[in-house]
């Protein structure tokens, strides 16, 4: 561990990812602070998904910066070693483990050991019952805790996915699209509960849906052809050309 | 759900009837009037102690395959080698009764004129070592395998596709010569084992009973595995192997452990199986046994452990009779089996049996049914 560069929790500076010649990320930088969400838009191709990728330790930068913390270095750990620092993921669909119950699949996702040893000799403590309790109160799944995820609806499967993430104690939440496949009830209490995690916690959305966004009421980067286009208040961004301009296709 | 009993209500019907198998055949063997009905006769003992030689090696592909989505299609070479470190402990039992009378010497290398025991010969006269390689040369083997296949992420067919390779590469090998394991002919010949010899009837009862024995111990060490959070783990690795990443687990160390000790546990299926059969060849190795275990799994019931065990003794006893009758259709009606099984009972006999068990549990005691379903599911 170095000393730290930057105050920022996450810092990206300059990464750039290609896949065969498709620059999936060109010269990307992005900081998040402490306890901060931030909303991620852009049209499909933008590099949203390479992004999360490249954070959570699936792919390797060809080129760039990627910090955590100041002092860890992401581009170098793997999926493993950075959820461990404490950064968790929420994919696009939501993938939860369906043959478990809805107890199980948190009890997986609790912070504790996760060597196969400790996994084999581990009991279930009180304390763990507790943290359990508690976050199928906040995912609203208390009455569906002994059903098997799989059964569950698209948007309780979400709230799950969500609520797994809780369970890891992450510093940074990236959610992806959190609101796909969602009734407009669901949408807003999904943004009421995104807007109580980041009081505490650091929360990098991806999204499509505006009124969402707006909702979130956040500031926003959206992303074009791998970099940032436009960085600011909803209504500040959406009011810039250049963004009019790639989101029209003009 | 959560909390799961080592011992549900199928683990103690299987251990039950495990028990009752190890009291009923030999009491049938020596009790029952030869020329009854209930007779099990000399030659059927070791027979069904081959049937469940194959049980446990079903065992230990249900427990990476069902658990964990890990489909060996080259178990049978975990197999072999736990049934040649056997071998080799028996031929050394054989002693100056060979055909040549080399006090040292298998047969086989006094034939290729060699002079002197090749060193991983050595120690395997005495048991304790021979059984500790039983367990250590295939737990070793899938070791170094699963070390380089799960580290570089190889998954799916791809993983299938190595592991039939792996098992062939080994075949190959053995049937040389120069490798010292017998070449083509393998280890045979064997006299007596702890000095009982292997052609008595106690001896073959003792072998079965033993059989049964390690049959029910590596079944409630699957149990224990499966059961526990780690067995959790290994489910949420077979559906979800990139949420099980994200959340921080290392897949490729849990996929590891688990492929190591299934392969021990194969090893010892095939320690007990050489005894009762009194060979072990290079044949064990081929890709074809190994497809044939995966069948048994999936006709009895993928991810269930006891269907694993059924299914090997179901298919097992089917190929006895079935080769008796129409030996030159047998293939043909495995491969149509596995065709059956897949497209019309995709959960295997247990999983269809469960079924129509709670349907018909659900008209008559609609109020337990949820309980029962909980429990079935585990």
């Amino acid at each position: 561990m170095t000393a730290p560069v930057t105050p920022a929790l996450l810092y990206l500076d300059n990464v750039s990812v290609s896949f065969d010649g498709f620059r999936a990320l060109n010269a990307l930088s992005l900081a998040i602070d402490h306890a901060e969400m931030r909303a991620i838009i852009g049209p499909n191709g933008a590099g949203k998904t390479t992004m999360m990728d490249v954070i959570t330790g699936k792919t390797r930068p060809n080129e760039g910066i990627a910090l955590f913390e100041g002092s860890h270095d992401l581009t170098a750990l793997d999926e493993a070693a950075i959820a461990e620092l404490g950064i968790g993921r929420k994919f696009q669909t939501p993938t939860v483990f369906e043959m478990h119950s809805v107890e199980d699949n948190l009890l997986l996702a609790l912070k504790e050991k996760r060597s196969p040893f400790a996994t084999l000799l581990s009991r279930r403590t009180a304390q763990e019952r507790e943290r359990v309790d508690a976050l199928l109160e906040r995912v609203r799944l208390t009455s569906s805790r002994h059903r098997k995820a799989g059964e569950l609806s698209h948007g309780q499967k979400q709230w799950l996915e969500i609520g797994m993430l809780l369970a890891q104690q992450p510093k940074l939440l990236l959610i992806d699209e959190p609101a796909a496949g969602m009734t407009d009830q669901e949408t807003a209490d999904t943004a009421d509960l995104l807007r109580d995690i980041a009081r505490t916690q650091s929360v990098v959305v991806v999204e499509h849906d505006m009124t969402f966004v707006r909702d979130l009421g956040v500031k926003v980067t959206c992303l074009h052809e791998g970099s940032v286009l436009a960085e600011g208040s909803l209504d500040a961004v959406s009011a810039n050309e250049r963004v009019v301009e790639v989101y029209l296709g003009r | 759900m959560t909390n799961q009993p080592l011992l549900d209500r199928q683990s103690i019907v299987v251990l039950a009837l495990l028990a009752a198998v190890a009291i009923l055949v030999p009491a049938l063997n020596i009790l029952a009037a030869p020329g009854s009905v209930l007779h099990v006769s000399d030659h059927l003992v070791p027979l069904f102690g081959k049937y469940i030689c194959f049980a446990l090696l079903a065992l230990s592909v249900d427990l990476i395959w069902g658990f964990c989505g890990i489909l060996s299609l080259g178990h049978g070479a975990f197999f072999a080698l736990g049934g040649y470190a056997m071998g080799m402990y028996l031929m050394r039992q054989i002693g100056p009764r060979g055909v040549y009378s080399d006090p040292v010497l298998p047969d086989f290398m006094v034939f290729l004129n060699w002079k002197e025991l090749p060193w991983f010969w050595h120690g395997f006269d005495w048991l304790p070592l021979a059984a500790l390689m039983v367990l250590l040369v295939p737990g070793a083997l899938a070791f170094i395998f699963g070390w380089f296949a799960f580290r570089s992420r190889v998954t799916g067919v791809y993983l299938s596709i190595i592991t039939q390779a792996m098992t062939f590469a080994l075949m190959l090998a053995f049937f040389r010569n120069d490798m010292g394991f017998g070449g083509n002919n393998g280890l045979t010949d064997f006299k007596d084992i702890l000095g009982f010899p292997l052609q008595a009837a106690s001896t073959r009862i003792g072998l079965f009973v033993l059989s049964v024995a390690a049959l029910a111990g590596g079944y409630l060490l699957c149990r224990w595995v499966v059961s526990s959070k780690f067995g959790k783990v290994l489910v949420a690795v077979r559906d979800a192997e990139s949420r099980t990443r994200f959340l921080g687990y290392r897949v490729e160390h849990y996929k590891l452990a688990v492929f190591t000790l299934s392969a021990m546990l194969a090893g010892v299926a095939g320690a007990l199986y050489v005894p009762q059969v009194g060979i072990i060849n290079p044949s064990e190795f081929a890709p074809a046994n190994s497809i044939e275990v995966v069948i048994w799994v999936a006709v009895g019931g993928r991810g269930t452990l006891a269907g694993a065990i059924l299914g090997a003794l179901v298919v097992n006893a089917g190929k006895t009779w079935f080769t008796g009758v129409l030996p030159e259709f047998w293939l043909f009606a495995l491969g149509g089996l596995f065709v059956f099984v897949t497209l019309l009972m995709p959960r295997g006999i247990l999983g269809a049996a469960k079924d129509i068990w709670e349907r018909s549990g659900r008209r008559l005691r609609p109020a337990r049914v949820p309980e029962a379903t909980a429990q079935a599911a585990e």
